[in-house]
């Protein structure tokens, strides 16, 4: 499988994905 | 107006406009220019001239970057750490941003050295030198899109926590 980070857009797609994920794993520990 | 937060953050602002900027230039500007560059002949413009300046005001600005933003956490350095009393969202900027500055310095930068023959290396060593280095400024710009969420929660958009 490629490395996602081999390509700027899949860079950018991972960076929005984590931030989805540490979005929701930090609005569960501020509620 | 107390002002030590407030030059902490506005020197962590202009540092960290440099360091990020300068990130997004080795990914979306260098790293294909470089390409290119090496196919015509030309890469040593790069390589001798742009790449280590870049390379210099990139490894210090993400040190300024990061001890303003501990002086902006101020006493609040350990709850945001340890991602408690409310500080969980700058908390979680705070770790990413160390984990981008300790790979600067521990990954990108000893190999930067080596690639730009800074540092002696064989042909073979500076083949392995250019992917840890490349991937890892990639693994950067990475982590830069939830740290600049993360920054600007604190700020602007602590409606998204329901706060």
């Amino acid at each position: 499988m490629k490395n996602p980070l081999d390509s700027l857009w899949g860079t950018i797609i991972c960076g929005v994905l984590l931030t989805a994920i540490l979005y929701f794993a930090v609005k569960s520990i501020l509620s | 107006m107390d002002w030590v937060p407030a030059i902490a953050r506005w020197v962590h602002f202009m540092a960290g406009i440099m360091w990020v900027g300068l990130l997004y230039y080795f990914n979306f500007v260098q790293a294909a220019a470089l390409k290119a560059a090496t196919a015509d002949g030309t890469a040593a413009g790069i390589t001798k001239h742009v790449a280590p300046r870049a390379l210099l005001f990139f490894r210090w600005s993400a040190v300024v970057t990061w001890l303003a933003g501990a002086a902006l956490l101020g006493n609040q350095f350990v709850n945001a750490f340890t991602l408690s009393k409310g500080m969980a969202g700058i908390g979680v900027g705070a770790w990413l941003g160390t984990i981008m500055l300790i790979n600067v310095w521990a990954i990108i930068w000893p190999n930067q050295q080596k690639i730009l023959g800074l540092k002696p290396a064989t042909d073979e060593e500076k083949a392995k030198a250019r992917r840890v280095a490349f991937l890892t400024s990639r693994f950067n710009t990475m982590l830069s899109i939830p740290l600049l969420f993360f920054m600007a929660a604190g700020l602007t958009h602590r409606a998204a926590f329901g706060l």
